[in-house]
């Protein structure tokens, strides 16, 4: 009885909390005033703007949505943009899990300095990310006349596109890991290399899999950004049709050259990207919360042996 | 910071070695802590400060070596001309409206989301990140077509004498919905922190709704919010691709500081650029300075509450 009366509290969580709450809760209009307002202010800045995406890009015709999208142009900037996002990811993911390996697993000088430098590509406009690039690399730049001298093209080029792209993204997986590998603490991973693991048998068989869900969400958003970044990308690229455009440059001339129904057939390709992205972070914090509930009980057990030992 | 220099020298070569070579260096270092097994030290920082460097220290610097090139006359003219004065101002300006707004409509919506039950809940909690995962210039596209004059919200505002896109006002839209998720998810986690003991017992000591929002819930979130606020400015005063389509880019009226360097770009003026983003730049790193110091502050808040609270709460247990 008392398990079974426990088991519906716990399942109705919020609601117990609200209706402890009436004591000190809000009147009734006070609440429905706040719902109204939140949700009329996401309806017109998010949900209209998502719901015009897909209105536009079909408003002439399903027909003319596909031709829109196996236009050669559309198929090379897709193709390209696949090719930027593959190696700019991967490269990403590695240094985001050295980076939280390091910062999370050990103490040392200059810490917090380190994450504000992994924190810098955030707070850089998009088109000076581009920008550094250009002036490293670029006909006037730094290593420019040395980089013409040997026929070697950065800029105007794909390698210019895939740098600006991994400067863009470089702190999302990192950004997702610190904070998670701090939390979990090292001591699975001392348990396993004192009973005997590898360093590499100890990362694939208790760090991976501990972390797997934040990573894969920290991929699935660098990803997002990788394929839509624009600013930088725009500044590096030359928009150089069939060669250096990429999905989201490629719907800014297309929308530049009033074809509309084309622009918003591909801007409907990333937004349906955007929309699996943040399906994927709902699975995953869900997973995670589901994870912890699972874990939970033991907690205090493994509390308490530390404190006996 | 003698480890990091080191390892700074030798990055990626080291690697098979690694292993070895932290375990062994861990005792004889007076900075770190603790002693740890784990290997894997030299490896991971080598390759991080390696990756860091080439990728973001070495273009950055080359931005601000690059206008050493300029004389101070020269960086001086080129920043003070007034039609990149306009285009900071309209930048800084439409940033600071655009947080303004997000902080206000971020709150109600972080606070609904956390104490109210309502239909569509889940999915309003789940889109709200929509804006980071959207690539800007569909966000830019779509948001210009609604505010056309002939677009869905356009045609309803245009009678109305409030002309959105290709104004001033179609900017701070954009940056509206650029920065629209942080403050709800800065506000969010600490709000649902938020101890109700607290609130029940301003209540029964009289206070009335407004009173405890204002002495009890408040100052527990202020510095969340702050920080949204300043995440949400910071977002804003970098942002093109959204802003290029809906502003229409008349210079002196709608053109903003970053279009403003790709306009010099495009010009071959590369000093020009540089030294507009070189400004950009440095008030950045200040506001991320900035964020750096609300962020310690938050967590110092939330910490403190914590403590004060630990005598009566001992199950919230989350010590280690």
């Amino acid at each position: 009885m008392a398990g079974a009366v426990a088991g519906r509290l716990g399942g109705q969580a919020n609601a117990q909390a609200h209706h402890r709450f009436d004591a000190t809760g809000e009147a009734p209009w006070v609440r429905y005033t706040l719902i109204t307002v939140a949700v009329l202010f996401l309806t017109l800045f998010l949900f209209v703007p998502l719901a015009s995406v897909f209105y536009e890009a079909l408003r002439k015709g399903v027909q003319t949505y596909w031709e829109a999208l196996i236009e050669p142009d559309a198929l090379a900037a897709i193709q390209l943009t696949l090719t930027v996002a593959a190696i700019a990811v991967p490269l990403n993911v590695v240094f985001g899990v050295a980076a939280a390996w390091a910062i999370a697993k050990f103490d040392f000088r200059g810490k917090n300095l380190l994450i504000t430098l992994i924190d810098l590509p955030f707070s850089v406009s998009p088109v000076i990310s581009g920008l550094v690039y250009v002036l490293l690399f670029g006909a006037q730049g730094w290593l420019g006349p040395w980089l013409e001298a040997h026929d070697i093209k950065i800029m105007f080029a794909v390698p210019g596109i895939v740098l600006a792209t991994i400067f863009v993204t470089f702190p999302f997986v990192a950004r997702e890991l610190i904070p998670l590998m701090q939390a979990q603490g090292s001591e699975e991973e001392e348990a396993a290399i004192v009973l005997g693991a590898s360093g590499w048998q100890t990362f694939r068989h208790i760090t991976l899999p501990n972390i797997r869900w934040g990573l894969l969400y920290g991929v699935i958003l660098c990803n997002a950004r990788a394929m839509g970044e624009f600013g930088a990308v725009s500044v590096v690229s030359g928009h150089i049709r069939g060669l250096t455009n990429t999905m989201p440059l490629h719907v800014e001339i297309l929308y530049n050259e009033y074809n509309f129904a084309a622009a918003f057939a591909v801007a409907s390709l990333l937004t349906l990207l955007a929309l699996v992205t943040l399906g994927i972070k709902t699975l995953v914090e869900f997973r995670a919360r589901k994870e912890t509930e699972e874990a939970a009980p033991e907690r205090p057990l493994a509390s308490l042996q530390g404190q006996a030992s | 910071m003698p480890p990091s220099i080191s390892l700074a020298d030798n990055p990626p070569p080291a690697a098979p070695r690694a292993p070895d070579s932290s375990a062994t260096r861990a005792p004889r270092n007076p900075s770190r802590q603790r002693f740890t097994v784990l290997p894997g030290f030299g490896l991971s920082l080598g390759f991080t400060l390696f990756y860091l460097t080439l990728i973001v220290l070495i273009p950055l610097s080359a931005t601000f070596l690059k206008t050493f090139t300029m004389t101070w006359d020269a960086f001086w003219t080129s920043v003070t001309a007034p039609r990149v004065v306009a285009s900071l101002q309209l930048s800084f300006g439409a940033s600071l409206v655009a947080a303004i707004v997000n902080t206000v409509f971020g709150l109600v919506v972080a606070w609904v989301l956390v104490r109210y039950r309502f239909p569509g809940k889940r999915l309003i909690d789940a889109l709200v990140d929509l804006p980071f995962a959207l690539p800007t210039a569909v966000a830019g596209i779509a948001l210009t077509a609604l505010f056309a004059g002939n677009g869905w919200i356009g045609r309803y505002l245009e009678p109305l004498g409030i002309k959105v896109a290709f104004t001033p006002l179609g900017v701070v839209v954009a940056l509206t919905f650029i920065g629209l998720p942080f403050v709800v998810r800065t506000v969010q986690p600490v709000l649902e922190d938020v101890e109700q003991e607290l609130e029940e017992a301003a209540a029964s000591l009289g206070a009335n709704r407004l009173q405890t929002f204002q002495r009890v819930i408040l100052p527990a979130i202020l510095p969340a919010l702050l920080t949204g606020f300043a995440l949400s400015f910071a977002r804003a005063t970098g942002e093109y691709g959204s802003v290029v389509f809906i502003s229409g880019n008349m210079p002196m009226v709608s053109e903003i500081a970053p279009l403003m360097i790709y306009s010099k770009l495009e010009q071959y003026d590369y000093a020009g650029a540089t030294a507009v983003a070189v400004v950009m730049l440095v008030i950045s790193f200040g506001l991320l300075l900035l964020i750096n110091l609300l962020q310690a502050w938050t967590r110092r808040h939330q910490s403190g509450v914590r403590a004060a609270l630990a005598p009566e709460a001992p199950a919230t247990g989350k010590e280690f």
